[in-house]
């Protein structure tokens, strides 16, 4: 059953100059129509370097911002432009995870209360049984009851992030939205993570929209993967179809730049994509990824190329999609 | 005591000799000790990678190298540029060294850029301070400079500042400065950490270009095996502040022997192996350094420290060589022999190791 439908989610945050009177020069692209959706218990990878919108579409689908154009259908019901009063109870649906666990738990207040909170403000438990429910959940994240009274900068930051996602599944959402939720953690402790992110999805049956820059991650979490460049998607497919045949040059590029724990001699040569990302206000016409593509034509500077399917459920936007051959060349 | 003695390339000092480096801060709540006996030796165009995560010591060690420590800090051992001890050297000497033999560039450049001077003049100021010469000579060498670490219209960016360069151009930046005089030894700590992937790739391909080019020898600091894989010639491990597997790029890879290296490899998900269901996460949090775990700083967080019995909690391991062309000497030298500072027995380390981890790895995905 699909969860989330997104349709055509755009955001663009406006540019303001002038010497004596501030006035909108211009726009950011941030996101340029954008469509995904999400089946019930499903993963949802979405992958991009920085800058490419993958952060401001996890926040629209969370509601924290709201979406210049597009629409977000979540259980069946439109929730694009819902107002602070009817958002509080999609509260209790959507939640969200952030890379920085330290800045987004307040420092003056105890983990217990930071964890609490969310069933305190919804009006569902106080008291004695909220304290029992709290420590069930610091339980369920690999913490216990002893943590309750302290305070977040005694923790590490994987135990912070653990805070995190107890707060997070505290209303037992179906939807958690995880922003780079391992990308600040040191190795050892990013396995945990995401260890424990999968334990919980099997657990309480969450659907995950899972962004982050590392492909590595994205594939061992991910049911399905959305490639993201220049706030447009490139490329989504099924997880074992895009890692094994990435048809996107884009995708092709960034699966070769990972950096594989193995001596270089014993590697496969590379391609490097050169140049830098254009400019969002401006962005190229026709394809965005043209001024860095090897592939390019007069042909992709004139007609963008649409998400279209190429084989069952694999959507390429892109005039010439690298076949599985030549993949396997160039990575 | 010399690292001569086990100098890969007889008669000759390395370019780099680290001997039993220490660095302690004292702090109220004790001595923090960063770094415990580090020793390595790296000839020219030889890149170590020195992999930990944060409270390792890996960055400690680098500061150290060109005696970047300040106030309080307690440097003990020996650093010899090409014969130069840098230890304990007067900071004329130190300054000298840095920037003129020996470059170092940061994980942030912005934070290693001055954001109100033009980029040139930086480049400029570097240099002069070293070669002196006239400003005009001074400024040729910018722009080559730039050129050379591929900034597009270099005669002309040369004016720009900082905030007009994006961040894998200011790392190119910074590695143009850092290379302004040719040294023979750059020390880069966490160089491409904040880059994007596709950026990375290109700031560590011009690194390997550079250095085939110029003949320094790196030392790298990372907590991303990958980039060492990428990068490195010897790799140094490092756990609580001292070195827990020191050997080849090749062998770590192939037939780590340490618990921690199996551990680290485990928690990596990488794309060149076949994904699996579940990660081999290490339990638990890195140590801390004011108050370190008895014996081997790994027993707490390691599956087989029961395998040995009381030695793990009491008695601190020592780096041993293992297998062929283990040494046991100071300097590691190119040969690949491999040292593991590990309780367990040599003969069961690869009976121990976790499916998956060393070279059942390398054949599948490729």
């Amino acid at each position: 059953m699909t969860l989330l439908e997104v349709e055509g989610l755009t955001k663009h945050f406006p540019v303001r100059g002038g010497t004596l009177i501030r006035h909108q020069v211009g726009a950011v692209h941030a996101v340029d129509g954008v469509d995904l959706h999400l089946a019930e218990g499903e993963t949802l990878g979405l992958v991009g370097e920085s800058g490419c919108g993958k952060s401001t579409t996890g926040r629209m689908i969370a509601r924290l911002l709201t979406p210049t154009a597009g629409r977000i259908t979540f259980e069946g019901r439109d929730i694009t432009t819902l107002g602070e009063r009817e958002l509080r109870p999609l509260r209790r649906r959507i939640q969200i995870i952030f890379q920085d666990p330290l800045s987004s738990l307040n420092p003056r207040m105890t983990v217990g209360t930071i964890i609490g909170a969310p069933l305190k403000v919804q009006g569902l438990l106080t008291g004695a049984p909220l304290r029992a429910r709290v420590e069930d959940l610091l339980r369920r994240v690999g913490l216990g009851p002893e943590h309750y009274d302290r305070y977040p900068h005694e923790f590490s930051g994987g135990q912070r992030q653990r805070v995190g996602i107890a707060r997070a599944t505290a209303l037992e959402p179906r939807l958690v939205v995880c922003d780079e939720p391992v990308s600040a953690l040191d190795v050892s402790v990013q396995a945990q993570i995401v260890n424990l992110l999968q334990d919980l999805q099997n657990d309480i049956g969450l659907s995950y929209v899972f962004i982050a820059h590392d492909l590595a991650v994205v594939r061992q979490v991910s049911d399905r993967v959305a490639v993201m460049y220049m706030g447009k998607i490139v490329e989504t497919a099924t997880r074992e179809e895009l890692y094994r045949a990435p048809r996107h040059p884009y995708t092709v590029a960034l699966l070769a730049a990972a950096p594989v724990p193995a001596a270089r001699r014993a590697a496969p040569r590379k391609i490097v994509l050169h140049g830098d990302l254009p400019s969002a206000e401006n962005p190229p016409s026709g394809c965005r990824f043209r001024t860095r593509c090897w592939k390019a034509t007069d042909r992709c500077a004139e007609v963008e190329p649409p998400l279209a399917n190429t084989a069952d459920g694999h959507l390429v936007a892109c005039h010439f999609p690298v076949d599985g051959r030549e993949a396997a060349r160039q990575t | 005591m010399s690292p001569a003695s086990t100098s890969p390339s007889p008669g000759r000092d390395p370019l780099v000799a680290v001997d039993d480096l220490h660095v302690e801060f004292p702090t109220n709540r004790g001595v923090v000790r960063a770094v415990t006996g580090v020793s390595f030796s790296l000839g020219r165009g030889e890149t170590v990678g020195i992999v930990g995560e944060s409270g390792s010591g890996k960055s400690a060690t680098a500061l150290a190298l060109l005696g970047l420590h300040r106030g309080s800090a307690r440097v003990h051992g020996s650093v010899r540029l090409d014969g130069q001890e840098l230890v304990g050297a007067s900071d004329g000497l130190l300054r000298s060294v840095r920037g003129g033999r020996a470059g170092m560039i940061f994980q942030d450049p912005l934070s290693a850029l001055h954001p109100h001077y033009r980029v040139g003049d930086q480049i400029i100021e570097a240099y002069r301070t070293h070669r002196g010469g006239s400003k005009r000579a001074a400024r040729r060498r910018a722009v080559e400079l730039l050129e050379m670490v591929r900034i597009p219209r270099a005669d002309r960016r040369v004016d720009d500042y900082p905030h007009q360069f994006s961040g894998g151009m200011r790392q190119r930046i910074m590695i143009a400065m850092a290379l302004s005089c040719r040294p023979d030894l750059l020390v880069a700590d966490e160089p491409t950490t904040a880059l994007d992937v596709t950026t990375q790739a290109e700031v560590l391909g011009l690194l390997r270009d550079l250095q085939a080019e110029l003949g320094m020898a790196i030392v790298l600091i990372t907590h991303d095996l990958g980039v060492v894989g990428e990068m490195a010639d010897q790799v140094v491990v490092m756990y609580a502040g001292r070195v827990v597997e020191q050997a080849s790029v090749e062998s770590i890879f192939s037939e780590p022997g340490h618990p921690y290296t199996w551990g680290l490899l485990g928690s990596l998900v990488s794309l060149d192996r076949p994904r699996p269901d579940r990660l081999l996460a290490i339990p638990g949090q890195p140590p801390s350094l004011v108050n370190p775990p008895t014996g081997c700083a790994f027993h707490p967080r390691c599956p087989h420290a029961e395998t040995v019995g009381a030695a793990c909690q009491h008695e601190i391991p020592l780096l041993l060589g293992t297998g062929a062309g283990g040494g046991t000497g100071p300097g590691l030298g190119n040969g690949g022999g491999r040292r593991v500072a590990c309780h367990l027995p040599v003969e069961r380390r690869a009976e121990l190791r976790p499916a998956g981890i060393g070279t059942t790895s390398e054949e599948v995905g490729s």
